[in-house]
């Protein structure tokens, strides 16, 4: 395998992803050896997520950052559609930009498709949920070279896994659960191949993903936000 | 769909159950009973919510099988596949590992959670190994049947831990799938939204591997 990456953000993500308190409970809940331990990182807010509407307002006064997105899975099911907006607009900027040709290009459309078809999926589930699907963002790329890009599009895409990580056991909704599930391993996916791409390890957390909070991941695409 | 839950009682006792869960349940079977019939639906309930406070470790064990298999499989691979080389190697060996580490969590963690680990199925890979092309598609089948496994079967867990554990599982398991994929010229995303399979679909298909 390629040497592990040494990319800042996602340095960032893993030293925040394994605080004591999450391998503490990893290593609870499994026995397990340190090489496997922190996959449960992120999920530290667990309790205070799993809670009812009327406990919502305590989590927007203690500066839960999901709370701006609405409440309980309508919270979640639109920061979801925002990060996949980025995703789907940060595609249709690098498909324009002419940087790729041939397979790489294909790969790249059809991966760009299925981010919109998740931006889709996620407005109709906020409807479903009678709230408001949040709006686009306005967002900014650099698209200086192709090898460039595709290091940028592995870490968008190793992040958006790590954030529907984050996320899956504060979901109330059995249905958005398994929506969101199904998205999430689908970006698992993308994530593997664009690592392939730019010469990163396929499983770059070991046997175990990382899951990241949503501060972790809104302070990540901060500076791509126009 | 209200014909064929008349024809399975079971059906009926959804609702007095767990609300939250019989959502997804019902939906997961009436999927198995437009496919395979309303009869097929019948024994997928009564496991599901026969067992209460066990679901979880059951669950569990229906995952750590599906693990040994992969384990075995990769573990095969790596001594009985001709001329692996290259990426595809990396990936036997890597991936290999990881399944092992995926069977050492999980029983660790039925123990944990009060219950007996399921022994490692007898296995046959039959021709899967001949070449590098034949191991190729039969990898892809076990890892995208993993995804939709534990897709499946994630939401049925009670406890949100092991929700979280499933999912840093089943992301692994996808990349897997994508990675192999990759390497096989397939498409590595072959659809945005995985798509989920339930227990008796997944021993369906793994059938063809167990040693009778």
């Amino acid at each position: 395998m390629t040497a592990p990456t040494t990319d800042p953000q996602r340095s960032a993500l893993r030293r925040i992803a394994r605080d004591p308190l999450s391998r503490r409970k990893f290593l609870a809940l499994t026995g397990g050896t340190g090489a496997s331990a922190a996959f449960l990182a992120a999920c530290g807010d667990d309790d205070d997520d799993e809670t009812t509407t009327s406990t919502t307002d305590e989590m927007a006064t203690s500066g839960d950052p999901l709370a701006d997105f609405g409440e309980g899975d309508l919270g979640i099911v639109n920061y979801a559609l925002t990060l996949e907006y980025l995703e789907a607009g940060f595609y249709a900027a690098v498909a324009k930009s002419g940087l790729f040709k041939g397979n790489e290009r294909a790969l790249i459309e059809t991966i760009g498709k299925q981010e919109q078809e998740h931006v889709d999926a996620l407005t109709a589930t906020a409807k479903d949920l009678g709230g408001q699907p949040a709006p686009e963002p306005k967002a900014e790329f650099p698209l200086d070279s192709a090898k460039e890009v595709v290091k940028l599009a592995a870490t968008v895409e190793n992040l958006g896994a790590a954030a529907y990580l984050g996320q899956a056991a504060a979901i109330q909704s059995p249905d958005v659960l398994a929506a969101a599930l199904s998205i999430h391993s689908n970006e698992g996916r993308h994530a593997a191949v664009l690592n392939v791409l730019a010469g990163e390890p396929v499983t770059p957390d070991g046997a175990f993903a990382m899951g990241a909070d949503a501060q972790t991941v809104l302070d990540e695409v901060q500076p791509f936000l126009a | 769909m209200d014909q064929k839950i008349q024809s399975a009682p079971e059906l009926a006792s959804i609702e007095v159950d767990n609300v939250s869960r019989s959502a997804f349940l019902m939906r997961g079977v009436l999927a198995a009973g437009a496919a395979y019939g309303a009869l097929a639906t019948g024994p997928i309930l009564r496991r599901a919510f026969a067992q209460g406070g066990a679901g979880d470790v059951d669950i569990l064990n229906f995952a750590l099988t599906l693990e040994y298999l992969e384990a075995a499989f990769y573990d095969a691979a790596g001594k009985e596949v001709p001329g692996l080389s290259g990426e595809v190697a990396d990936y036997v060996k890597t991936f290999g590992a990881e399944e092992q580490e995926h069977v050492d969590a999980l029983a660790a963690t039925i123990k944990d959670h009060g219950g007996k680990p399921v022994k490692a199925p007898g296995v046959d890979f039959g021709d899967s190994f001949a070449d590098v092309d034949t191991f190729l598609q039969t990898a892809i089948t076990f890892e995208d049947l993993g995804v939709s496994a534990y897709n499946g079967a994630a939401p049925m867990l009670e406890s949100k831990d092991l929700l979280a554990t499933a999912g840093g599982i089943v992301q692994v398991e996808a990349r897997h799938a994508a990675a192999i994929r990759f390497a096989a010229g397939e498409p590595p995303a072959p659809e945005a939204f995985d798509p989920t399979l339930n227990e008796d679909e997944v021993l369906e298909a793994v059938q063809p591997f167990l040693a009778s």
